[in-house]
This record gives structure tokens, C-alpha cells and sequence, in this order.
């Protein structure tokens, strides 16, 4: 979908009246309804893809798989669907602390209101953390409360109505679950528990999104979202390997689901499929390479990431647990995990605790170094940048780090290895030790204070654009602020999903900014044994001062 | 509207007070029974929404991490931001609940022609939250010289530092100052920023204008309309002691006091105002990061959800499988 001009969106967002300009609603929020334009909303899933997750989930997903219109009127509801709801939101308060504790204890001191990126992009009131939590607190308050049973409206209670459901599908789809403002809020209230409630509270009565449900029936189906089949994935990972040969003159030979190797790695599959994730996935190839790990890749289990996160704990577990699986089948001693954001929530925060435990796994051990991973003692996974920088700082690695002159390095910090790992200076040690110019943003947007791309909990499809580049605003923006300070060119970060979506925010807002992932950085410094003279870096790009 | 209607809910409050306080019966109503049912009410009803917290399980480890986490030996471990022991989270909850500490970091941002955002310091709303919360606790344990006798040594210290100013007779304390003052400050936020504003439910507004009401009663009491102090303590020491009487002139202004603590006794538990028993429960500020070293158990966790089979996978792309070189498990 065409869309403004940065430019144009630029005036628009810093002049336009909205709250984030100092214009107030005229109307109260509850009195403001959703309208759905095109633009304001992801495509529902395909019958097709609805069907298929309907017949491959043992919980299945609600609702008729059918044709509908978010624009229409007519959503094609069950008839019961009010009752749905309630029930799904009684389930859900029984099954989860955290959701009854954030429903109770929200004083809307307005702390949160400034911190999401949705807010500081659109101005739109509902998008303050605080009020996208009311959206479910005034229903909750209403048929779950003593105060909202008596006085209804009066104790901040709302009866749940289509114009509830509408502002609901709305506003948890423009919230990529940061986890941001659990920052900040002085009870820890974490709008990603409201957000995956309340998305799956409407994939109970049929409303969802095909961004989301197709990559998870492609997960399910063959491994991974791409649907790339086996001899496809294999084949992708040997144009790399091609690649890796002209640029270095070696000949690297991965191997694809053998038995008895020591590691199983598994990368997010748009690493092995598009730009620019795969020039850091010959990151990887190289690392391996150089340091002779015996490891395999699996083509069953070829997706790091998942998009059951963004649906439901069910599909979650279900799409995680063939990463438990396949290690167990190939009879490795660990696994090894590439660069993804939400892949490395649900592997640090949630895999054992569903898929768990990995009793027939050994506690990792880096073959290399000896260094022992107790960190991941329990899940037997452990993160690239950790496995890196141990490998950098026992020396074991042979860097020029002046392959990457030509890159002048920022660094972005993936929303869920910052706030939900807390994986902040592994990525930074290694930066630093393969890059020589390497500038940070602004300290209130980095770190456990960074932002999102804007994009992420599978948001990031075409038909939102102007939505996700207004969100990814405050990170372009810090961007931009390097980008003039530092001449920064190259926006480094550790997610499959930021390497795809900061591209399009790069080019919209600050096109001369590239983005890469740090292991890309890691593949152009590394001296190979045996390797020709390198002329260009991994995207076939001069190098500085080695331009032939 | 979301203003006016809690401001005339705490005027009716002092009304139904003040007529009571005249009617036969009404005195003992207010100062006795009225103080213990409160109370029970109080106490039940805190226990009653704890255990019903409780009851959920927490079936993820989801701290929110705002530092760097235990990893390798040589890489500094933020221990209190980002805790891996217990006691780390003991010191992490005690800056939580303590200090404000999440408050603490926020900031305002504001947007410019560019664009450009631009993200200031702003701490106002931790001071005075702060300066509120602190008071009120200065407040309640200075009242405990009513219901203790003798008056432990802590309460008389803290009354002599909080009058150490020495201005007027009786003497006037700091801390109700700057009650008043946080108090106005959190209520006029709420009216003059306008995204607090559009926030705001009655139900932020009311609890405020209560407190703001019982601090001005009390403030009064002392100051303007004298009451009979030693009727007052006879009374409230009784009430501590299961033998209370009222006897003497207590005046109306101390039945409003007490009728409007009364109040906030009972909402309490049923309000936001849980957010006090809610902060140490939280499930991203109270728990351990260490997910990754040991299992945390779901009660929940569903057994059945298996994963799509590989047999079924290989099944499918078998024969793509073998033209390709990818070893099977099956010929």
C-alpha cells in the first residue's frame, strides 16, 4: 500500500493534532470508536489457514473459519460470542497471577503513557499503555468486580459490546509487546500479559490475522514460517555457502539434520532466506567454520521464531516443542541459538517451563573455550552472542576488525533480549572487538530503555505500513541523532525480525542507514585459515581502503 | 463529571456525619461500632483479595530484565535490576516498594518539528508520590499515641521531630504539610495534564478528595475547632483495649474524621488502592531471571500439546528428502 512520504509523515506527526501535539479528544475514550480504514488493520487469516490450525491444534482456534471484513459491520461472530469472552477472560484470570494482579492494581498514575512507541508515533490516546489495559480492566471491572457488579460505569465498568471487540482488535494489534512500559511502571504492570490475553481472547471468538496464522501453519507444517520445504532449506543455506566462496575462497560444507552432532543450531529461517538477515547467517557459517564446531542444522526444526507467542500459550508450546524434539532425535549435546528477538522470549522465559525438561541434554559446554554455560544449565540453549564473546575473550578467534572500516556501527537492542533476558553487553563486547567505529544511541533509547521497531509480535505486514513506520519513529529517530552526530551507517542489532523491519524503517526515515546483525559484523572480520585476499565484505560491498 | 461526582460522594460522606453525629445514638454509631466494622472489613477484605491473587498461579518466569543479566564470569551482572538470586530480588523489591524505583526513572517526551523527540528528566511524580506515601505513614503511626498507652518511644520521637519547627500551639507538624501539598499535587496533575486527565475515573479522583478530607478534618481539629483531646483518647484507647465509651464533648469535626477514615478503611480492598499488597506480587518485579538455569513448573502445562510430528514431516517430504542428501529415518 502506497504511503506518505516521510517527509509529509514527519510534518503530520509533529504538527498534526493529536495527543502527543496537545490536542485532547473532544469525547471521552470509551465515547471514541474504532474505525477500521485500510491501513489501520492486518488482513484476517485465510478460511484455509484458519481451518488448517483448527484441525492441527488440540485447543483449537475460535470461531467459523470464514471470509470477513474488519471494515464491515457484520464480522460473522458466533452467536455466543459475548459469553466466549467471559468465560475466556474467567479462564485466563484463574490461570494467570499476573493478569488478575494487573487488572487490580493499575492507579493510572500516567507513567506508562509516554513510553510506547505506538503513542509517541500516532498520538492516539488508546495507544498509552494505560488505556489499551483499560480497554480490558473496564470489562474485567464490570463482570468481575464487586464495585463494577453494583455501579457499572461509575466504578469504570463497560459492558462488553462489538465496539468493545472492534477497539480491542485495534489496539492489541498496534502493541508489539516491548514490554517497554513494564519499565517504568511502578507496579510492573506488563502490557505484553494484557496484549496476549487479549489476543487470545479474540482468536476465541474467530478474530485474528493471517500475518500471524500463516507463518505458524507454515512453522508447523514444515518447520519453519518461510514454508520453505527440506531440500529448499538446504538449497538456500548452499547459495550462502556459494557466496561465502567467492567472497573468501573457502569452501564451507554444513550438514542438515545428522545425527550425533555435538550442537544443533537453530536460526530464525528468515536468516537463511532474505536480505539482509542472510549476510548474517554467513555470519554464522563463517564463525562455525572457522572455529570447527561440530553442529547440524534441521530442517524439521528450522525456525527459531514463533508466531504462536502472538496467538496463544497452546500454539506457543506446540510450535516450540519441536526444538526439544528434533535434539532429542538427533541425539546432540546442546543447542545452539541464532539471533531473533521473541525467539529468545519464548527459549529464556518460556520452553522449559512448557517443553522441559531437557534431562536427555548435557549443560553446555563450549568445545572450544571449556567454558561450561550455567546460565543455561537448565534449558541447554545458549545465545550466539554469548557463545561469541566467550569465544572472543579466550582469544579463540582471528579478527581484522578493520574489515569493517567502511561500517560505522550503532546498536540496536532487540526488545525481548533486553527486557525479557536481559542480554545487553555480550552483543556490545563482541561489536567491539570486530568493529572499530561503534557509536551508541542516546542512553533513554537503549538498553532495558530501548525501543521497538515497531513491528514486531507479527505486525510486521505491508498492509499497516504508515502505522509501523509512525512506531519505529522514536527508534529512526535515535537512529537519526548517531546518524549526525557519528556518521553511524550501520544499525547492528540481534533479531531476525528487526533485520527486515529496520531496513524498511531505515529507508523510509533515514535512507542512507543500513542494518545488519551483529554476526554479519563478526563474519567480515573473521580471518579464515586458507582464505583468499578479501576484496569486498559479505554483501559483495568494497572494502575501505581494500578496494582492489 | 469524572470529577464532580466523587467530590459530592466525599460531601455527602461529611453530611451523613454530621447529621449523625446529632442523632441519639448516631456518636456511638460513628465511634464505635462503626471503627470496628471498618476495621474487620479492612483487614478481611485485604487477606480475602490476597488470597484471591494467590490462588492464580504464576505459570511463567516473566521478570521484566532492566539490566544486564548473569552470563559469562566476566561480564558485570546488574544484581539488583536484573536479579538471579533471591537475594537480589529481596533488594530489588525493597527499591520497589521503598524508594519508587521504577518511578523513578521516568521520563517526558515531547515531540518537536523535525520530527525529533526529545525525552527529558522528570521526577516530580516520584517526589511527590513519595513525599505522599511517606507522610501518610509518618501520619498513621504518629495517631498510634491514641491507642497505646504508654506511648512507645518511636511515636513520641516521631512527633517531636515531625513539631520540631515549632510553629503554632499546639504545635503544627511538617508532615501534614506536605500531605496537603503531595495531595494537591497528585489531584491538580490529574486535572491539568491533559493525558492524565483523559486517564482519570472517579474512581482515581474519589480516593484522593477522601484522604484530602480526612487530612483537613484532622488538621482542624487540632487547630481550629478545638475538640476535647482527652475525651478523644479515652475513646480510641478504648476502642484498642475492647472497652470503648464515649464520654464528654467530642465535637462533630472528630465524628467526620473518624467517619471518613472509616470510609476508606472499607474501600480500600475493593479499590485501587490494593496496589499496595499488589506491588509485592507482581510476577515481573518479584521473580528471579534465571529461567535458563532452573525449571520453573506451570501447573497447567498441558501434556497433551505435542509437537508436529517429525514421522509425520518425513512422511510428507520423504522422497524431496533423499533426492536432496538429507539423511531419513525411514528408506
Amino acid at each position: 500500500m502506497a504511503i506518505m512520504k516521510a517527509d509529509k509523515l514527519g510534518i503530520s506527526v509533529a504538527t498534526a493534532p493529536s495527543m502527543m501535539t496537545g490536542a485532547v479528544p473532544k469525547n471521552e475514550w470509551w465515547d471514541v470508536p474504532a474505525e477500521f480504514t485500510p491501513g489501520k488493520y492486518c488482513y484476517p487469516a485465510k478460511p484455509e489457514i484458519h481451518e488448517y490450525h483448527q484441525k492441527s491444534l488440540p485447543k483449537e482456534l475460535g470461531g467459523q473459519p470464514r471470509a470477513w471484513d474488519p471494515e464491515s459491520d457484520d464480522w460473522k461472530l458466533p452467536e455466543n460470542w459475548k459469553e466466549i469472552i467471559l468465560q475466556g477472560l474467567k479462564e485466563r484470570l484463574d490461570k494467570f497471577r499476573s493478569l488478575k494482579i494487573f487488572m487490580d492494581c493499575c492507579v493510572r498514575c500516567g507513567a506508562c503513557a509516554d513510553k510506547c512507541h505506538f503513542f509517541l508515533g500516532t498520538g492516539d490516546p488508546k495507544n498509552m499503555p494505560v488505556l489499551r489495559a483499560e480497554l480490558l480492566r473496564a470489562v474485567y471491572r464490570n463482570d468481575f468486580t464487586l464495585g463494577g457488579k453494583i455501579l457499572g460505569k461509575m466504578a469504570g465498568g463497560r459492558e462488553m459490546s462489538f465496539e468493545v471487540l472492534k477497539e480491542w482488535f485495534m489496539y492489541f494489534y498496534q502493541c508489539t509487546e516491548c514490554r517497554r512500559c513494564s519499565v517504568f511502571c511502578p507496579y510492573g504492570i506488563d502490557t505484553a500479559e494484557i496484549t496476549m490475553m487479549g489476543r487470545e481472547l479474540l482468536h476465541l471468538v474467530g478474530v485474528n490475522t493471517n500475518w500471524i496464522l500463516e507463518p505458524a501453519a507454515n512453522s508447523n507444517r514444515t518447520g519453519n514460517h518461510m514454508g520453505l520445504q527440506p531440500h529448499t532449506f538446504k538449497d538456500n543455506i548452499i547459495y550462502l555457502c556459494d557466496d561465502i566462496e567467492e567472497i573468501t575462497g573457502i569452501r564451507i560444507e554444513p550438514t542438515f539434520n545428522r545425527k550425533g552432532a555435538e550442537v544443533l543450531f537453530i536460526t530464525p529461517s528468515a536468516d537463511v532466506f532474505a536480505e539482509p538477515g542472510i549476510y548474517t547467517a554467513m555470519g554464522y557459517l563463517l564463525l562455525f567454520h572457522h572455529i570447527g564446531l561440530d553442529y547440524t542444522f534441521s530442517t524439521y526444526a528450522s525456525e527459531g521464531g514463533n508466531f504462536g507467542l502472538f496467538t496463544n500459550n497452546e500454539m506457543m508450546k506446540k510450535l516450540n516443542a519441536k526444538m526439544y524434539a528434533e535434539a532429542k532425535r538427533l541425539e546432540v549435546k546442546w543447542i545452539l541459538g541464532g539471533e531473533c528477538g521473541h525467539m529468545w522470549r519464548v527459549l529464556h522465559q518460556y520452553m522449559d517451563t512448557m517443553n522441559g525438561p531437557a534431562d536427555f541434554l548435557q549443560v553446555p559446554t563450549s568445545p572450544i573455550t571449556g567454558t561450561v554455560f550455567e546460565n543455561a544449565a537448565s534449558t541447554k540453549m545458549v545465545h550466539i552472542s554469548e557463545f561469541t564473546a566467550d569465544l572472543i575473550k579466550h582469544g579463540k578467534l582471528k579478527l581484522d576488525p578493520k574489515r569493517n572500516d567502511h561500517r560505522v556501527a550503532t546498536y540496536h537492542d532487540s526488545c525481548n533480549p533486553a527486557r525479557a533476558m536481559g542480554l545487553l553487553d555480550e552483543p556490545r563486547y563482541v561489536l567491539q572487538n570486530v568493529c572499530n567505529n561503534f557509536h551508541e544511541m542516546p542512553e533513554n533509547t537503549i538498553r532495558e530503555s530501548t525501543f521497538c521497531c515497531g513491528s514486531g509480535t507479527g505486525l510486521n505486514t505491508d498492509e499497516i505500513m504508515e502505522l509501523r513506520m509512525r512506531a519505529g519513529l522514536p527508534r529512526a529517530n535515535a537512529v537519526k541523532y548517531v546518524r549526525e552526530k557519528h556518521e553511524v551507517n550501520m544499525l547492528s542489532c540481534v533479531c531476525a525480525i528487526d533485520r527486515a523491519t529496520l531496513t524498511s524503517l531505515m529507508n523510509y526515515w533515514n535512507p542512507d542507514v543500513e542494518v545488519c546483525g551483529v554476526s554479519e559484523l563478526v563474519g567480515n572480520a573473521l580471518v579464515m585459515e586458507g582464505e583468499k585476499e578479501r576484496e569486498t565484505g559479505l554483501r559483495f560491498e568494497p572494502l575501505a581502503g581494500m578496494e582492489g | 463529571m469524572r470529577i464532580l461526582s466523587p467530590f459530592i460522594a466525599v460531601l455527602a460522606l461529611i453530611a451523613v456525619a454530621l447529621v449523625a453525629a446529632q442523632v441519639p445514638g448516631g456518636q456511638a454509631l460513628m465511634g464505635i461500632i462503626l471503627p470496628y466494622l471498618a476495621f474487620a472489613l479492612f483487614l478481611g477484605g485485604v487477606v480475602y483479595r490476597v488470597v484471591q491473587w494467590a490462588k492464580s498461579p504464576v505459570p511463567f518466569r516473566i521478570p521484566t530484565t532492566c539490566g544486564q543479566a548473569n552470563s559469562l564470569p566476566w561480564i558485570k551482572q546488574n544484581k539488583i535490576d536484573c536479579p538471579s538470586t533471591k537475594l537480589g530480588v529481596i533488594a530489588r523489591m525493597i527499591l520497589e516498594v521503598a524508594l519508587f524505583r521504577s518511578l523513578f526513572r521516568n521520563t517526558k517526551a515531547e515531540m518537536y518539528e523535525g520530527p525529533k523527540l526529545v525525552y527529558g528528566s522528570s521526577k516530580f511524580l516520584w517526589l511527590f508520590a513519595l513525599l505522599f506515601h511517606y507522610s501518610f505513614l509518618v501520619i498513621v503511626l504518629r495517631h498510634m499515641r491514641l491507642f497505646m498507652d504508654p506511648v512507645p518511644g518511636f511515636v513520641a520521637a516521631l512527633e517531636f521531630g515531625d513539631g520540631f519547627l515549632q510553629i503554632g500551639s499546639p504545635v503544627f507538624y511538617q508532615t501534614d504539610a506536605l500531605f496537603l501539598g503531595a495531595i494537591a499535587f497528585l489531584f491538580l496533575r490529574r486535572i491539568f495534564l491533559a493525558n492524565i486527565r483523559y486517564i482519570s475515573l472517579p474512581a482515581d479522583y474519589f480516593p484522593l478528595l477522601l484522604i484530602f478530607g480526612i487530612a483537613l478534618t484532622g488538621i482542624l481539629m487540632r487547630t481550629v475547632f478545638r475538640v476535647d483531646v482527652v475525651a478523644i483518647k479515652q475513646l480510641t484507647h478504648g476502642l484498642a483495649t475492647f472497652s470503648p465509651a464515649i464520654a464528654g464533648q467530642i465535637g462533630s469535626i472528630f465524628f467526620i474524621h473518624i467517619f471518613l477514615v472509616c470510609t476508606l478503611l472499607i474501600y480500600f480492598p475493593y479499590s485501587k488502592l490494593m496496589h499496595m499488597a499488589g506491588v509485592f506480587m507482581s510476577p515481573t518485579r518479584n521473580m528471579i531471571n534465571n529461567s535458563r538455569m532452573v525449571r520453573h513448573i506451570n501447573p497447567w502445562n498441558d501434556p497433551n500439546i505435542k509437537p508436529h510430528s517429525y514421522a509425520a514431516y518425513e512422511d510428507e517430504f520423504r522422497e524431496f528428502m533423499k533426492e536432496s542428501g538429507i539423511p531419513v529415518e525411514k528408506e
